[in-house]
């Protein structure tokens, strides 16, 4: 019988199974398929604010593929840094396309960060069984704030030279060990080639394979306990005769055809970047960056990044150096016992009071104002709007153990709404 | 009989979806693959090399570097033209025939040049790319009586002619390769370039 | 030596500081980079006034010749006198540290200052030299006081002087009212304006060669990125049309 276009695919079929089977005898992998994508059930209501680790997770393979080939023409020299960023952006076939993936990338990355913490916030996706979750999560932005620190000096622009100067300076400011420690971060007595050279090794090869296995981990550990859901209650309670959460849908194909939907999304959004605004207005690259660094010029305004300058403006907001340095590690840092300090036992802000949804809209809206107040020049009514809101953030947090326990919650639903 | 499988519009969408997702990532690998293209400042450090040769005295040769090859310049004087006719039968390929021979079209003839006055040759020995040392003088001591005037490779002692014709009974292949090049005037050599303008 | 850094210095921090109080109002340059024959005009100016002193090293002349559409014999008669290949770059001969010792700063390269400075300030501070008696060139400039660079398209735009007022904000000071015309030049003043816009023009298309093309490009990603979209989001709803 001559053998037709059916019979071919059906030998394909059963050379891939029998090519499966193989693997499976010597590595889990159907069994991994099974348990964290095609019978790892998620609530079925997510809405758009469950996109964002997805696109984290995008946004990160971003950086690390671009950033590859970056290294690839890049010269972690004083001397060669800035002419070989500019030799990527002219001589290198494509170089300036993968130069601003990297650069619209990092903003990027720290926009969807911050959008895919706030989810937590409004869900009460890190209390319990999730603390772990949330722990992990936050270390990943602990170090996402170290890569972009190490990588802002690296194209050794201006601003990029005299940014460094100011954090690492702030180290300095701690008493007895400060001056040796800034001497230790730097290798020098200055920012110099040597502090260039470490801080390309921290920020291409060590903080990446920490950032890896952190998200590892952090999917690891969420996909112990199960994702959480906007109505905020355990699906898991609810299982049909089978086992399967009623209320779940196996992440594939469903998460994953939804997820492609808002990759798709957040890549136009990026594209629309890269394409037509890589600088932003000076936001994503900065003017004072496209000179070279001048250790005799300080540019007129120093500020950090946009994604740093809310803490920025909360250590300018405190006349003294050390306790503005302490006020700001602190503000970094009380989100992370966020699973502890909440002590309200209704995780959605569907269900929680007005208290609730009053304190959190005042913490976005302070830690937005912050964030436009650091880049602003440090004028006297600037400083009175740093204090102020900086009052509030740390409001958010250090009110919540008092109101969260007796706030009035409204009944929550056993099963998912719309 | 064949059973045509049911072409469900969620099979449908799937391949739709799979086959555009495809051209994405191709069309993002693009850019990447071909940054590894050598670059406008690789393209320009490799650029054509001009040599003066009113300078350069008959039975002379001259060194210079073209894309990080040795280039050997050879003003020929007419005694040692005359010797390239002598020892033909020698040679392992004396018309340059063998594919394993590099040179242009304009040096596909018995001088394998274009002036016969002036042989341009890569100083790469076809064995395994050392560079040879000129031997013009005939018959030195240790290469023998029968030696015409050439290059000798010190690594493994291979020998070429003085047009750079590979002799028989030696490790190297092939011929030494010729560069493009060409007289852009009387005096002034091209080397890496045999088009119009450079 | 000290001396002429701190003044320098003392000078871009006033600059500094009277831009960030608004002093020196920047004029629209209005450049348009899609304007070709703009941007030739401005290579020929930028080769004849500025390589003298300032490089911009990081431009390649054959690049210049492929994006401004000129051919490279063109482009060996009208920009590059100096012997250079087309494979080279505008470096300039003047050494740093002699430029140092004549002008008191090196003259930066100009491949980056419309990124890091923008086209309104350019086209302000080259259309904004005054005399000036009290300094070693003779002029000084609106928007960057005690400038070490002299008038070069003095002859092109005619001198100016400038006019002060007393600042009424801050006693003892002056602010600039406007700038006067002492003597016309080779140019009238539009034509002049003019000029300084394709410098300026020329200045922001080296800033950044491949801005034209990326905008371009991106339409078509985007592009094909919504026809995605849609056919993703069709297989999405197909998935989840049984779940409610």
């Amino acid at each position: 019988m001559a053998s037709t276009e059916a019979d071919v695919f059906d030998r394909l079929g059963r050379g891939l199974s029998a090519l499966g089977a193989w693997i499976d005898k010597r590595f889990p992998m159907t069994k991994l398929m099974k348990e964290h994508a095609t019978e790892y059930y998620a609530a079925k209501n997510f809405n758009v604010w469950y996109g964002f680790g997805v696109i984290a997770t995008v946004v990160l393979v971003i950086q690390l593929v671009t950033g590859i080939f970056l290294t690839m023409n890049y010269k972690p020299s004083a001397e060669g840094a800035f002419a070989s960023v500019e030799y990527i952006m002219r001589d290198v076939y494509w170089g300036w396309l993968i130069r601003y993936l990297h650069s619209t990338g990092a903003s990027a990355f720290f926009i969807v960060v911050y959008l895919h913490m706030f989810r937590g916030l409004l869900y009460g996706s890190y209390k319990k069984p999730r603390e772990l979750v949330w722990i992990i999560g936050m270390f990943i932005y602990f170090c996402l704030m170290a890569e972009a620190f190490f990588g802002y000096l690296l194209p050794w622009g201006n601003m990029s030279y005299w940014g460094a100067q100011v954090i690492v300076s702030l180290f300095g400011a701690i008493p007895v060990v400060g001056n040796g420690l800034a001497e230790w971060i730097r290798g020098d007595f200055y920012i110099s080639d040597i502090t260039l050279n470490r801080f390309f090794a921290l920020h291409v090869a060590a903080v990446p394979l920490a950032l890896i296995a952190l998200v590892v981990v952090h999917i690891m550990a969420l996909h112990e306990v199960g994702s959480n859901n906007p109505d905020g209650i355990e699906i898991k309670e609810y299982k049909d005769a089978s086992g399967k959460p009623i209320d779940g849908v196996a992440f594939h194909p469903y998460h994953t055809s939804k997820d492609l939907v808002i990759v798709i999304v957040f890549l136009i959004a990026f594209s629309a970047a890269v394409f037509f605004a890589p600088d932003m207005g000076g936001y994503f690259l900065e003017h004072a960056n496209f000179e070279p660094a001048d250790p005799l010029k300080t540019p007129v305004h120093i500020a950090p990044v946009w994604y740093f300058t809310p803490f920025y403006a909360m250590l300018r907001a405190v006349p003294d150096k050390l306790l503005g340095i302490a006020f700001m590690a602190s503000a970094v840092l009380l989100p992370l016992f966020l699973p502890w300090l909440d002590r309200c036992r209704v995780k959605s802000i569907r269900y929680r009071s007005w208290i609730y949804k009053i304190a959190l809209a005042v913490f976005a809206v302070s830690f937005i104002a912050l964030g436009y107040l650091g880049m602003q020049p440090p004028t006297q009514p600037i400083y009175v709007l740093c204090r102020i809101f900086t009052i509030l953030y740390f409001a958010f947090f250090i009110t919540m153990p008092f109101y969260s326990r007796v706030e009035k919650t409204k009944p929550v639903p056993t099963r998912v709404t719309s | 009989m064949a059973e045509s499988k049911g072409f469900t519009r969620r099979h449908f969408l799937t391949v739709a979806t799979a086959v555009t997702g495809g051209v994405g990532v191709i069309g993002t690998a693009v850019p990447f693959v071909a940054s590894f293209k050598p670059s406008a400042r690789a393209q320009a450090l490799g650029a054509p090399v001009e040599f003066d040769v009113s300078k350069l005295e008959v039975g002379a040769m001259s060194k210079i570097e073209w894309r990080g090859h040795p280039i050997y310049i050879v003003h020929r004087s007419p005694e040692m033209l005359a010797t390239l006719k002598k020892d033909e039968s020698l040679l392992r390929d004396p018309k340059s025939e063998s594919a394993d021979s590099i040179q242009p079209s304009y040096a596909k003839n018995e001088y394998r040049s274009i002036r016969p006055a002036f042989l341009v040759l890569e100083g790469v020995c076809t064995h395994l790319g050392c560079a040879p040392s000129p031997r013009f003088e005939v018959a030195p001591a240790d290469l023998g009586p029968a030696w015409p005037g050439g290059f000798f490779c010190p690594c493994h002692g291979s020998k070429f002619d003085l047009a750079g014709r590979v002799f028989m009974g030696v490790p190297a292949p092939a011929n030494l390769g010729v560069p493009p090049y060409r007289f852009i005037n009387d005096n002034t050599l091209l080397i890496g370039s045999d088009t119009g303008s450079s | 030596m000290r001396i002429t850094v701190a003044a320098l210095l003392l000078g871009l921090g006033l600059a500094g500081a009277a831009h960030a109080e608004g002093e020196a109002r920047l004029d629209s340059a209005n450049t348009n980079i899609k304007n070709m024959a703009s941007l030739q005009r401005g290579a020929k100016y930028f080769v004849n006034y500025c390589l003298g002193c300032h490089s911009a090293k990081y431009v390649r002349y054959n690049r210049l010749a492929e994006d401004l559409q000129i051919t490279e014999q063109q482009l060996v008669d009208n920009l590059m006198f100096t012997g250079e290949h087309a494979s080279d770059t505008m470096a300039n001969a003047m050494r740093p540290e002699d430029a140092t010792r004549w002008f008191g700063v090196a003259p930066p390269d100009l491949s980056l200052i419309a990124r890091s400075r923008g086209t309104d300030y350019l086209y302000t501070y080259l259309r904004g030299f005054y005399v000036d008696p009290s300094r070693p060139t003779g002029a000084n400039n609106v928007v960057l006081r005690g400038t070490a660079m002299p008038a070069v398209l003095w002859e092109l735009q005619g001198p100016q002087r400038a006019v002060f007022h007393a600042d009424p904000e801050h006693p003892g000071q002056e602010v600039l009212e406007r700038l006067e015309q002492i003597r016309p030049g080779e140019l009238s003043a539009a034509q002049f304006d003019e000029t300084v816009r394709d410098i300026v023009n020329f200045l922001d298309y080296i800033g950044e060669p491949i801005k034209r093309d990326r905008e371009a490009l991106g339409i078509r990603v985007i592009g094909f990125l919504l026809v995605f979209l849609l056919i993703a989001y069709l297989l999405k709803k197909e998935i989840w049309k049984d779940v409610h």
